[in-house]
């Protein structure tokens, strides 16, 4: 197996739970991205540090850009699909309480039995969709 | 400070996803896809990322954040520590997260990369991430919680 596919994702891990601690440790904060996003939307003024936290990701995403000239290989799908499984997204992290940073890490770090019962379920649909749509 | 850290967090965290390649959608969906582990095609990163991720979170949070809090300490930079206060497995976490699944396996996005990814200026993925929002203030509208 390439690099790759083991030790580029093991650093890149190590710094996403990095991140995700010290978020924790010094701001006392969940590093959930879905529920920063609903906070986001619906927190009325208390709501800076999510925003800034956004910009932070926004950021790395441009330096990525600039920079390395990075560019995703994002599935050749009709719009109407990329819009269902957006809508399937935002409405499922909404009534789920999280993503795959929330539960799966943060969620599933804290040994939350909510979370790891949440990311064995999106796990498994996850893998039906994609075995559906792209096997 | 707190605003600080809740940029550089951002920052680190998006840093992150971009090394892992969890922000490239088709290595997701070579993860997701296990029908590819017959032909040796199956690409096993999303594993080895949330090892690495757990590695670090799950034992600094038992040993240091949880020993904060359980003597009485508050965050370096904020008042107090916000948890979730839910305990209870019910309905709308489980189909909640089986929603989001399907979503991730269909697209390959999940909420962070499509974030991180935006400066890409892929149209697809700003439609994505508009249709994500619009699904979240559909089930605000829903369910308040």
């Amino acid at each position: 197996m390439a690099s790759t596919e083991i030790i580029t994702p093991l650093l890149g891990g190590g710094l996403i739970g990095l991140a995700a601690i010290l978020l924790m440790l010094l701001n006392g904060r969940i590093a959930g991205i879905s529920g920063i996003l609903h906070g986001a939307l619906f927190t009325r003024g208390a709501g800076n540090w999510r925003l800034l936290f956004l910009a932070g990701l926004v950021a790395s995403g441009l330096i990525a850009k600039l920079f390395f000239d990075s560019t995703p290989s994002v599935p050749a799908l009709p719009l109407p699909l990329i819009a269902l499984a957006g809508l399937l997204v935002g409405a499922g992290t909404y009534f789920g309480c999280g993503c795959t940073s929330g539960h799966g890490i943060c969620g599933i770090g804290r040994l939350s039995t909510r979370s790891i019962a949440a990311t064995a379920v999106f796990m498994t649909t996850g893998v039906l969709a994609a075995i559906s749509f792209h096997g | 400070m707190n605003s600080f850290v809740s940029f550089v967090c951002g920052l680190l965290f998006g840093a992150g996803l971009l090394i892992s390649g969890m922000t490239d959608p088709s290595v997701v969906i070579g993860f997701l896809n296990v029908s590819n582990m017959a032909s040796g095609q199956w690409d096993p990163s999303l594993m080895f990322v949330m090892a690495g991720a757990l590695g670090v979170y799950l034992p600094l949070y038992h040993f240091v954040v949880k020993k904060r809090i359980s003597d009485n300490k508050a965050p370096v930079y904020a008042e107090q520590y916000h948890l979730p206060k839910a305990q209870r497995i019910d309905r709308p976490l489980l189909l909640g997260a089986a929603a989001f699944g399907l979503g991730w396996g269909i697209s390959g996005i999940c909420p962070g990369p499509g974030i991180v990814n935006l400066p890409t200026g892929s149209l697809t993925v700003a439609w994505f991430v508009a249709c994500m929002l619009g699904g979240i203030y559909l089930a605000s509208r829903v369910m308040r919680r």
